[in-house]
């Protein structure tokens, strides 16, 4: 009989061994004569146990992490492949803690699934929400989105439904589906995730848009730091192009749509639409002037609805279950589900999707079990190299587009990263200047010129030069960026930096004035 | 710096495949620099020509993308990440570590040739921080133990 063996192909359990895990284990299965269907699954997203084996059971799938490549001897001595309990036993996988408490809709299927097996797809509610789309008109396809309060997960948070409605009452025979895979900010893994651990539903959500606004061509604007994904992306697209998800009439629909991937090229700008559609035109990805609306003029001045991973590979799940079921988690105007990640300075790190509401402090100790280091965590950085800093005190606000705003603070794309009390933070604002000077596009002068003299002024600080004087220079630049620059790379730079002015003065050697 | 009979050759077949490909100025870099190591500045003229841009508008998009060379890198190329999330995780010593070990600053290459030390902002292994990538491949968690394994493993194959 056979033994059926998960091992993810994840990158980031690839990063941790999984490959090495998953040659040891095959090999010592054939040393022992013991025949083993290994699947190459996504990850479960319990990052600090990876690489993470299960072994299907008949009470369900039972987890041992992490593993090694010297205890697969051991693993084989306790008869794992039979989901005993020995060394590295973890219990039923769904049963764990982590994975227990979150609400699962955009990753529902991510880490059970071989990602390129697309009846295993089909089979865990794959394609229902295409098959659903078909049977509607376009325009109730968007209310279907708006009505699920569905936001850009990308980090701005606009309405999706409204951009697509744009899109829709635009009129050319000729419009574009986007999808911003240009996922640069630290402490983000997200579209990764879905890109190499489901890419199908990427490619329905795509679809899905396409019909929804009259577009028959998409682009999947990925970076080039994720060559795995890469990989991943093209292979599946292939698979459904055989499968007639892809192509003319599809699913005998009378829709018609196709796409392709296109890789960046290390602009960390490129993120920003605009900048996107420039760089995807094969220009330098300068940021554009708003108006026109990428949804009124985007890629080659057509009508295009950009969007990002995340909320394409969410729209199938809307489209499945109703905007109503989707509207039900989530607080406030911050409707449905985030697939938040744990980065950083902590013990537990990965991800975790969570109805909006849950709080940094749940985030933090509840899933994140403290400080990697054992030190207090001084700070975390939510939203990427653009978010505030946020210190012990604001650890209570909930996860919520407006809360997070009231604070000066933004959700982002979900990434949260956690720093420890050795922290410098004024280096760390410091190097959100530096960040903005290296990747600024330089179209404005505020992020261009702005970011350098930033570095400038914070030296001067810590340098205890004309502290007062510099402090407020340094408050007074944040405004003209902030109110100033041409796109969130400037106009948002300064968040960080005064965040961390404003609740760590200390480090920026400030001690006495703050009193 | 003339271009090689062979540089020439490759250059142009890459010109001739994008040529009506809208757009495609990035898949046409990639296509050169994957093929050569390096997008040749000889490269331009013919690039101007077929596709009807001027110099300036190459050599301008080449240099806006950190990931574009035009010069050719060692054998391997070693990215450190410097992303908030690895130095919360002390990346900053495996930085210097690199740096050290491998004799280079950034954007440099070890006199032997062999490795490119680059910096990077985020590979997307944040969960698993400080991480490195040497050439396509992930390397998560590392220590100054694991460079060197790493640079070990390049050296010897």
């Amino acid at each position: 009989m056979t033994y059926k063996i998960y091992i993810p192909i994840d990158s980031t359990a690839l990063s941790l061994g999984a490959n090495d895990v998953f040659y040891a284990i095959t090999a010592e299965a054939k040393k022992r004569k013991i025949d083993l269907t290994v699947i190459r699954n996504g990850s479960r997203g319990l990052f600090w146990l990876e690489p993470l084996v299960e072994v299907e059971t008949k009470s369900g799938r039972v987890a041992f992490g992490p593993v090694t490549t010297n205890d697969v001897e051991k693993l084989f001595d306790q008869e794992f492949y039979l989901g005993k309990e020995g060394v590295l036993f973890l219990g039923l996988t769904d049963d764990l803690h982590w994975l227990k408490n979150q609400e699962r809709l955009t990753f529902a299927r991510v880490g059970i699934t071989d990602p390129l097996d697309i009846n295993d797809y089909e089979k865990h509610a794959g394609f229902n929400g295409l098959r659903k789309a078909i049977e509607l008109e376009p325009q109730l396809i968007v209310n279907e989105v708006t009505d699920s309060g569905l936001r850009g997960r990308g980090g701005a948070a606009f309405p999706t439904g409204i951009k697509w409605q744009t899109v829709l009452n635009t009129p050319s025979k000729t419009k574009y589906i986007v999808c911003n895979a240009d996922e640069g900010d630290s402490g983000t893994f997200s579209d990764r995730m879905i890109m190499e651990n489901d890419p199908f539903v990427l490619i329905e959500g795509m679809i899905i848009a396409g019909m929804a606004v009259g577009a028959e061509y998409g682009y999947i604007y990925l970076r080039s730091e994720y060559p795995d994904a890469q990989e991943v992306l093209n292979k599946a697209i292939n698979i459904a192009k055989e499968k007639g998800f892809l192509g003319n009439n599809i699913l005998s629909s009378g829709y018609n749509f196709d796409l392709e991937v296109t890789r960046a090229a290390g602009a960390y700008i490129c993120g920003e639409e605009t900048s996107l559609l420039e760089s995807l035109e094969g220009k330098r990805g300068m940021v554009r002037y708003k108006p026109p609306l990428p949804a009124i003029e985007g890629l080659y001045g057509k009508p295009t609805a950009v969007n990002n991973v995340i909320t394409l590979a969410t729209v199938p799940i809307i489209m499945d279950k109703g905007a109503s079921f989707y509207a039900d988690f989530g607080m406030g105007r911050s409707k449905g589900t985030l697939p938040i990640q744990l980065a950083g300075n902590l013990k537990q790190t990965g991800l975790i999707e969570k109805a909006f509401g849950i709080s940094l402090r749940e985030l933090l100790y509840d899933f994140g079990g403290g400080s990697f280091t054992g030190n207090p965590i001084k700070a975390v950085q939510v939203g990427g190299p653009l978010g505030a800093f946020l210190p012990e005190g604001q650890f209570d606000t909930p996860l919520d587009y407006e809360k997070f705003s009231e604070i000066n603070a933004v959700v982002g794309h979900g990434g949260i990263v956690a720093f420890d009390d050795t922290t410098d933070m004024a280096k760390m604002a410091r190097y959100s200047f530096e960040f903005c000077a290296i990747e600024s596009c330089g179209k404005c002068t505020p992020c261009r010129i702005g970011s350098t003299r930033g570095m400038e002024v914070i030296d001067k600080i810590k340098g205890g030069i004309d502290q007062d004087k510099n402090e407020k220079l340094l408050r007074d630049l944040g405004e003209t960026m902030v109110n100033g620059s041409l796109c969130a790379m400037g106009g948002m730079t300064p968040f960080p930096v005064i965040s961390a002015l404003n609740f760590f003065p200390k480090d920026f050697g400030l001690e006495k004035k703050k009193a | 710096m003339n271009l090689s009979e062979t540089q020439r050759i490759t250059i142009e077949k890459h010109v001739e495949t994008f040529l009506t490909k809208p757009g495609a100025l990035l898949p046409l870099m990639h296509a050169i620099q994957d093929s050569l190591g390096y997008i040749p500045e000889d490269s331009y003229p013919i690039i101007s020509s077929a596709y009807n841009l001027s110099i300036a508008e190459i050599h301008g998009f080449v240099t806006f993308y950190h990931h574009f060379r035009t010069s050719p890198s060692g054998k391997n190329i070693l990215q450190v990440c410097r992303a908030e999330s690895c130095q919360s995780m002390g990346s900053e010593s495996i930085e210097n570590y690199c740096k050290k070990v491998l004799g280079v600053d950034y954007h440099e290459t070890s006199k032997d040739g062999v490795i490119t030390l680059e910096p990077v902002y985020c590979l997307g292994n944040c969960a698993c921080s400080p991480s490195v990538m040497m050439n396509d491949k992930v390397i998560g968690r590392v220590t100054p133990e694991k460079i060197d394994n790493i640079i070990k493993a390049v050296k010897q194959s």
